[in-house]
């Protein structure tokens, strides 16, 4: 229990964090926050690691790779394709 | 490795995030962010993959080759005008992700042979729902944008009676998963529900409420994230899906502002029938212009403000748009873009457009900056929008758009529109604008349009 009241207390400042931080974003670059933000929601690929490289057999198995799959996606190509994005920003400087 | 030290180097992790999200505030600094947040990503994949519970590295390596593959070809090969489209698959794909990433949990725990406790399946149950419902309705989203499922919102009569069924389903299903953490086929049945439910939740929204969609879905694949955080008692998860979470629903928020209306509106009512009254408005009113003529009022312009809209993306139009640009500034008009938050198909689609065409972003100006110049502006280019510089907006409290914040476009001594006809916007409604005295139809393509006047100007 008292893991949880941990736990919640993380999340629960996370997101104040979360709110001071992302209110400064200005509206020109929303896009990019989006994708940037996207990517890094992608962390969820730490458990499709530990799921697809744990002692699982059979269904849990193949869920873990394709959990995996989905979160390398999301992380690799979430980066990239914001840096692209940001890169066109900057280019006027 | 120590499980301290694992943990502190997703604490690190985190703290980067953090700072990388920090430096998006402006856009010099903005590249950095994102490297230093995907550093911090580095950093927890290669904690996770050192951590000594990592057994099967081959199909490791094969998991993560095949997503980076997949994932650089699409970011390298995406049209910017096609930008919400990837978004939405890329939160998609993170909600997913974090569904199964639940579930394999709640296997694994139960062919050890221990009972997940109360807390624990709730999450399962949490991450379960939200993320079925990301992916499904990303999916939606992505067949919308993409063109493959019609745009137009789907209703039918007792449909909010359906999801609200639909929803409770879920929950139920839920909640008998957290009584008997062992029966997983609940957990599978429940993710089945939860993606119906993403389906209708997001096949009812349409058009220009995509803005609105695209940012709660990435707000839900952080939530999904955090929820499998506390699944596998990860802070790394829990803190970067919550500042994802934030994010989304800063950005929802914004949107319903922009659009004057509440998400529950935006989710559940939609516009409704309008009763049409075009002809009034219009009969005899509207002037039809030619480039040629724009070409001519713009010669004599010192201040121009162009306003683009979903019609720009959809006409590729932003290049002729750069190069109207670039030639009245070099006779030194001044030119600015006015942007409208919900203007195109996802928050900041319009600033991206221009950005790809190499506009400085000190050209893009919000509505608030741009609204107070109109009277000092001679001429404002419309380019496919509608809504958004409607002015009933302003003058019909009985109008769907009643109250909504718009570009007061109609201040400026001359308004041309770039529109293939007088059809309306996604509000359904007529545009006053059309008719004023001071605004100039020029019926057409906006990239032919915008390319005709600038070759009409290069010959005077």
């Amino acid at each position: 229990m008292e893991d949880l009241v941990m736990y919640v207390t993380v999340f629960v400042l996370s997101m104040f964090v979360g709110f001071e931080v992302i209110t400064k974003v200005p509206p020109t670059l929303h896009t990019p926050l989006m994708s940037g933000a996207n990517a890094i929601s992608g962390i969820t690929i730490v458990g499709a690691l530990i799921a697809a490289g744990s002692q699982n057999v059979g269904v849990a198995k193949v869920l873990g790779f394709i959990a995996l799959v989905f979160a390398t996606i999301n992380v690799v190509g979430g980066f990239l394709v914001t840096h692209r994005m940001l890169e066109m920003f900057r280019r006027k400087d | 490795m120590k499980e301290v030290l694992v943990n502190l180097a997703y604490l690190v992790a985190a703290s980067l995030f953090i700072f990388g999200l920090k430096n998006l505030s402006h856009p010099r600094t903005a590249v950095r962010g994102n490297l230093i947040g995907s550093v911090g990503m580095l950093i927890a994949v290669l904690v996770t993959l050192l951590d000594r519970r990592i057994v099967d590295l081959p199909l490791i390596i094969a998991g993560l080759v095949l997503g980076a593959s997949i994932g650089m070809l699409l970011a390298l090969r995406v049209q910017m005008t096609a930008m919400p489209q990837l978004v939405a698959i890329f939160n998609g794909l993170g909600g997913g992700a974090s569904a199964l990433v639940a579930g394999t949990a709640l296997h694994e725990a139960v062919s050890r042979g221990t009972v997940p406790d109360t807390h624990l399946t709730t999450a399962t149950v949490a991450s379960g729902i939200i993320g079925a419902v990301t992916f499904f309705g990303s999916g939606v989203a992505f067949g919308k944008l993409q063109g493959l499922i019609r745009e137009r919102p789907i209703r039918y009569s007792g449909e909010q009676v359906v999801k609200a069924a639909v929803f409770t389903v879920s929950l139920l299903l839920g909640a008998l998963l957290v009584a008997g953490p062992d029966r997983i086929y609940l957990y599978w049945l429940m993710v089945g529900v939860a993606s119906v439910l993403g389906v209708l939740l997001t096949i009812a929204i349409g058009g220009a409420d995509m803005p609105v969609v695209i940012a709660l879905l990435n707000s839900y694949s952080g939530l999904a994230a955090a929820a499998t955080g506390f699944v596998l008692q990860n802070n790394a998860l829990i803190i970067s899906g919550s500042l994802v979470g934030a994010s989304g629903i800063i950005l929802t928020n914004l949107m319903c502002k922009a659009m004057n209306r509440s998400l529950l509106n935006v989710l559940f009512g939609g516009f409704g029938e309008v009763v049409s009254t075009e002809e009034d408005i219009y009969e005899g009113k509207v002037k039809a212009t030619t480039p040629e003529e724009v070409a001519l009022i713009l010669e004599g312009a010192r201040r121009v403000v162009i306003v683009p809209g979903y019609g720009m993306a959809v006409a590729q139009a932003q290049y002729a748009v750069r190069d109207l640009f670039n030639l009245l500034e070099s006779r030194g008009v001044e030119v600015e873009f006015g942007i409208h938050p919900v203007a195109g198909r996802m928050p900041g689609h319009m600033n991206v457009l221009l950005a790809e065409v190499d506009i400085p972003y000190e050209k893009m100006k919000e509505l608030e900056e741009i609204n107070p110049t109109f009277d000092q502006t001679d001429v404002v280019i419309v380019i496919g929008a509608n809504d958004v510089v409607n002015p009933s907006a302003q003058t019909d409290p009985k109008s769907p758009i009643a109250g909504m914040p718009v570009l007061e476009v109609w201040r400026a001594k001359t308004v041309v529109v770039i529109k293939r006809s007088l059809s309306p916007g996604f509000a359904g409604i007529p545009n006053p604008l059309f008719a004023m005295d001071n605004t100039l139809m020029l019926f057409a393509d906006a990239k032919k349009a915008v390319q005709d006047i600038v070759n009409a100007l290069k010959e005077t």
